[in-house]
């Protein structure tokens, strides 16, 4: 259990955390969600011990952890940009952790056997030998991995994991790394601020702005009940209709008539269905739907009426 | 018509006289550095073999291995070591503080690196002379000791060190700002202590820059004339180092000499820098970078 208690910090004027309170059950995945600047990446790295709380605490299990060094916590970190060390063979950077205990340090026969192992769990067999600059981004990363799982941490933080992978890598790393916490049970949190990623693998979502939680749930709780104005712009698509009314782009139908005239500026295609743009007469914000594409698509310049099907309200 | 036969035809592949690739140029500029190459260092440095070619064996052994020259070598090589070790150690240390910790006056010292570059080198010769001697500002703390720095091979070194320092801060510094901190934290969050984090992340990643620098110091300080001539006393045997008995030899009209011991010297640097970039090249082909 990681208890963050009303926990500030500010760097010079700027302040980067307002007391903030969160609760991390064991085996829980959690992911920090926040536009940049929104002070996830330095709740990351106060939980770990990289960076110290100017007020409140961080518990693990109960036990205050604030002046332990980051060493002491006992804490597997990933690095955005891998942070492997370039001078060292695969295997080494996997056994470094072991390799520098000082108190209980395995045999070196034991320290090669278990890195060996942990290549096979990010399916890295056979490459212990390589250099990091001799691997791909996604290969790396998972070595990153394979190396902060070797301390036996009892908590794995990841800092935006997959921000320097492309599309196709980021999937399938993602789906891979959700497989990999189910099967170890291992509480893990880490930051993003693709929203998409969040809600496909964290069992509860954190979305942060401004050093402030606006909201905590599950990925289906933030993106159907969003408890602010921020949220729900920022956790999916959003229209913001005239007062204070949002609505998801799915969430809005096509009416016959006695819907709010809508004219169409832009429609292309998305998947199964039209993407729809315009503009509301006599309100100046652009309002996007989906029009199922089984539909002939709305004409450019034609004026629609719409109806929102399911809203939120904001008192703004 | 044209593409669908193409496509039934099999052609033999062409021949190409010239392999494409993405950077062009390599013909025009590879000529270019080797004629340059061959102009400013390569040609001089014939002369002078032509030149102790011309002497005979026995005369060219006589002179250029002469206990007197042996003496030189031993110490121009000796004390160059010496200052490039020095300067490796303390160096590393400046260009460690120069990176690492933003501190008022911070270009300033930035600039005072430089300066063994700018200053005569004649001019750092007297200056440090005048300190270390038995009666100068550092030299009178030393001398009750018994510790004589001026007219000594220590005195040389220390001439060496001051001139061979902006070598490895310089060589040092880009790759220390560029070893990113997240190597430091992630070493830190694996349990490593800040001198095993030195030991094993931080230094094997500087260690060839660092053995640039040394090589380049050591390099500069075998070869230094003006600033050691004035704090070694150039007492023959003693503290006379081989580019002033060169200089000594060319005094004399024994040009002969004079490019006997310079080959000697020459052929003993190029392979102590080719060993060291040897090592170099090794490591960086081993890092797959």
């Amino acid at each position: 259990m990681i208890r963050v208690q009303n926990v500030t910090k500010t760097f010079g004027d700027f302040a980067a955390l307002h007391g903030i309170d969160l609760e991390i059950k064991p085996g829980e995945f959690v992911a920090l969600l926040g536009p940049s600047g929104s002070g996830k990446t330095t709740l990351l790295r106060i939980i770990a011990g990289l960076e110290f709380q100017d007020g409140g605490e961080v518990l693990f299990d109960g036990e205050d952890v604030s002046s332990r060094s980051v060493g002491e916590r006992q804490v597997g970190f990933v690095f955005q940009q891998y942070a492997l060390f370039k001078h060292m063979t695969v295997a080494e950077n996997v056994a470094f952790g072991l390799s520098v205990r000082r108190k209980g340090r395995p045999a070196k026969a034991d320290i090669r056997a278990r890195a060996e192992e942990l290549l096979r769990l990010v399916q890295l067999e056979g490459l212990g030998k390589r250099y990091p600059g001799q691997l791909s981004g996604g290969q790396r990363q998972r070595v990153a991995l394979a190396r902060a799982l070797a301390i036996e941490p009892r908590l794995l933080l990841l800092d935006e994991p997959f921000g320097a992978l492309d599309a196709k890598v980021r999937k399938d790393l993602r789906r891979w790394l959700r497989d990999l916490h189910e099967s170890m049970g291992l509480t893990s949190i880490f930051v993003t601020h693709d929203q998409e990623e969040a809600l496909e693998l964290a069992d509860r979502v954190v979305v942060m702005d401004h050093g402030r939680i606006e909201q905590v749930g599950t990925p289906e709780q933030v993106y159907m009940e969003p408890a602010s104005p921020f949220v729900s712009n920022f956790v999916g698509e959003t229209n913001q209709l005239p007062g204070g009314v949002h609505a998801r782009p799915h969430d809005i139908e096509l009416v016959g008539e006695g819907g709010t005239p809508v004219l169409v500026d832009n429609v292309f295609r998305r998947g199964g269905s039209w993407r729809v743009e315009g503009r509301i007469e006599g309100h100046d914000k652009v309002v996007e739907f989906d029009v199922d594409a089984s539909q002939p698509a709305p004409k450019l310049g034609e004026t629609v009426q719409i109806r929102p099907r399911r809203v939120r309200e904001f008192s703004s | 018509m044209t593409a669908s036969s193409a496509a039934r035809v099999p052609r033999a592949p062409r021949r190409r006289w010239r392999q494409p690739s993405v950077l062009p140029g390599f013909g025009l500029t590879f000529g270019l550095s080797l004629g340059w190459l061959t102009l400013i260092v390569l040609i001089p440095l014939a002369t002078i073999f032509l030149k102790s070619a011309g002497m005979g064996w026995d005369q060219f052994v006589a002179v250029g291995l002469s206990d007197r020259a042996m003496a030189a070598y031993r110490l121009s090589f000796g004390t160059a070591a010496a200052a490039g070790l020095v300067n490796a150690v303390f160096g590393l240390l400046v260009a460690w503080v120069l990176v690492r910790y933003t501190f008022p006056g911070q270009r300033l010292i930035g600039a005072v690196v430089d300066l063994p570059f700018a200053l005569p080198t004649a001019v750092a010769g007297i200056a440090l002379t005048t300190l270390y001697s038995p009666s100068g500002w550092v030299g009178q703390f030393l001398d009750p000791l018994g510790i004589k720095v001026a007219f000594t091979p220590i005195g040389i070194t220390v001439a060496l060190v001051f001139i061979g320092l902006p070598f490895v801060v310089r060589s040092v510094e880009p790759v220390l700002a560029d070893l990113g901190r997240d190597v430091e934290e992630a070493a830190a969050t694996l349990g490593a202590s800040r001198f095993q984090t030195f030991r094993r992340v931080i230094f094997p990643a500087i260690f060839p820059a660092l053995l640039t620098g040394f090589a380049l110091a050591f390099a500069r300080g075998v070869g230094e004339y003006g600033s050691v001539i004035f704090i070694s006393g150039n007492m023959p045997g003693r503290t006379e180092i081989a580019p002033l008995l060169i200089v000594t030899q060319l005094e004399q009209y024994a040009y002969d000499g004079a490019t006997a011991i310079a080959t000697i010297m020459m052929l003993v640097s190029f392979a102590i820098l080719l060993a060291l970039n040897v090592v170099q090249a090794a490591g960086r082909r081993r890092y797959g970078v």
